[in-house]
């Protein structure tokens, strides 16, 4: 089977991969990239643990062909943090309690850091219908809408 | 399995016609990779059609709008002045998987799927949208409700791909609403859908209207005889119970873990009466 070659950014950085015609991009940057923070859950596009940005847009990873990337720029959950600093989403998911066993965390992050830039002051249930597709079975979701809409005050400094 | 991303349609209908039916398009790739992942699509050849501009066009046309049949249903969703002239389209387009998947989904891969339960196919139908098909044979034009024939099966001949949606010129006093039954809001799978488009005449009379229905047949259906109730009426409350018994009337679902066949039957009705006092709602704020 014919490999093909593939250039993107991924969180700003030039990379080149090759890959299976088959193979989806979840599976590039986990196998061929080694960025493992995007995590597989149902591999069906139903529970959003592999969730990025392709060119500023919210996507299932699983659900898209790392060939399709050609050209793209990816953002993934390595590139929230700046160095040390973290991402206020993701201090506030460690001050609210918002992640147990952790599988769901990156895709709500990048999730939530979208809604976030769309609407920086989004209502508790525009936060729950936008991270409608993203699963968790550990927090019962109260303390993950909690941080959302805590980290929404405070990128906004209200 | 090779992949292509053609720049052109010619390019694009060369590929799909050179595969002897072993070629899939590829647009958002929701069901698709879903599809290959589990072996239930094993195609040689993936012809990507997103590089094609004709298919990731949304523009008005004709007083209308012609939308590319790659444009995906968040790019339906922002553009403001579609969304007002087409609230019910928006309606469907919403309920497609989440925001995830609203961000790949098309409403062409919506249609080309072909399942009974797509959220789009009874909005468009309703609204009389009009699909534009491209072949090796050249172009054609099919209403949306004569594409699909039943699960997983198109009118489309090989090499032949949905180019674009034309949405006709609106007319004063219209409006259009897609509802759905699911048993949870977000995230699931139609047990019933309806859409209704209907037009107000100067008094408030309904002078046009079309009903679509989906999930209770083999393929979303387009159902005259529940137009006909609302035609001539005023979309009084005896109106709107003639519009749920005809819609009701033409049910031809099937019994599933979403539904028994009397459930959908009956929901079919609640849920056009319901749609179609959105749509009359619409219509009388677009004067």
């Amino acid at each position: 089977m014919s490999r093909n070659h593939v250039s993107a950014t991924v969180n700003g950085d030039q990379v080149e991969f090759l890959c299976e015609t088959g193979q989806t991009l979840l599976d590039a940057l986990r196998d061929e990239l080694r960025l493992t923070g995007t995590k597989e859950g149902c591999g069906t596009g139903d529970c959003g643990a592999c969730s990025v940005m392709v060119d500023g847009r919210l996507v299932c990873s699983c659900l898209m062909l790392a060939v399709e990337a050609e050209g793209k720029a990816i953002e993934t959950v390595e590139g929230m943090a700046k160095g040390e600093k973290l991402h206020p989403l993701q201090k506030k998911f460690i001050e609210h309690a918002a992640l147990q066993c952790g599988i769901c965390t990156p895709g709500f992050l990048i999730a939530a850091r979208a809604l976030l830039e769309r609407n920086p002051d989004p209502t508790e249930s525009e936060v729950r219908f936008w991270l409608a597709g993203n699963l968790c079975r550990c927090t019962g979701y109260q303390k993950i809408v909690e941080a959302v809409l805590d980290a929404g005050r405070e990128m906004r400094g209200a | 399995m090779r992949y292509e991303a053609p720049k052109t349609l010619e390019q694009a209908i060369a590929l799909l016609a050179g595969a002897n039916g072993r070629a899939r398009v590829l647009a958002g790739g929701t069901d698709l990779v879903i599809q290959m992942r589990s072996g239930r699509a094993e195609p040689e050849l993936l012809v990507d059609i997103k590089g094609i501009p004709e298919l990731r066009s949304l523009a008005a046309e004709a007083g209308g709008y012609r939308v590319g049949a790659a444009v995906t249903c968040m790019e339906l969703i922002e553009h403001a002045a579609f969304a007002k002239a087409w609230p019910g389209i928006i309606d469907g387009v919403k309920y497609i998987g989440s925001i995830q998947v609203k961000g790949r989904a098309t409403m062409g891969g919506n249609l080309c799927n072909a399942s009974p339960a797509a959220d789009s196919v009874p909005a468009l139908i309703a609204a009389g949208a009009i699909a534009c098909i491209a072949g090796p044979k050249g172009r054609r034009e099919a209403p949306v409700e004569e594409v699909v024939t039943g699960p997983g099966k198109t009118t489309l001949a090989g090499g032949e791909l949905v180019l674009s949606f034309l949405l006709p010129r609106r007319q004063p006093r219209s409006g259009d609403a897609y509802l759905r039954f699911t048993p949870r809001s977000e995230m699931d799978i139609a047990v019933v859908g309806a859409g209704v488009n209907l037009t107000l005449g100067a008094k408030g009379v309904c002078s046009a209207a079309r009903v679509s229905l989906g999930a209770v047949a083999a393929r979303a259906l387009l159902v005259p005889e529940a137009a006909a109730a609302l035609l001539g009426s005023k979309v009084d409350a005896a109106a709107l119970e003639r519009l749920a018994a005809a819609a009701s009337a033409a049910c031809r679902p099937i019994d599933d873990k979403r539904g028994t066949k009397e459930f959908r039957i009956k929901v079919a009705g609640v849920m056009a009466r319901r749609a179609a006092a959105i749509a009359l709602e619409r219509a009388r704020g677009q004067n």
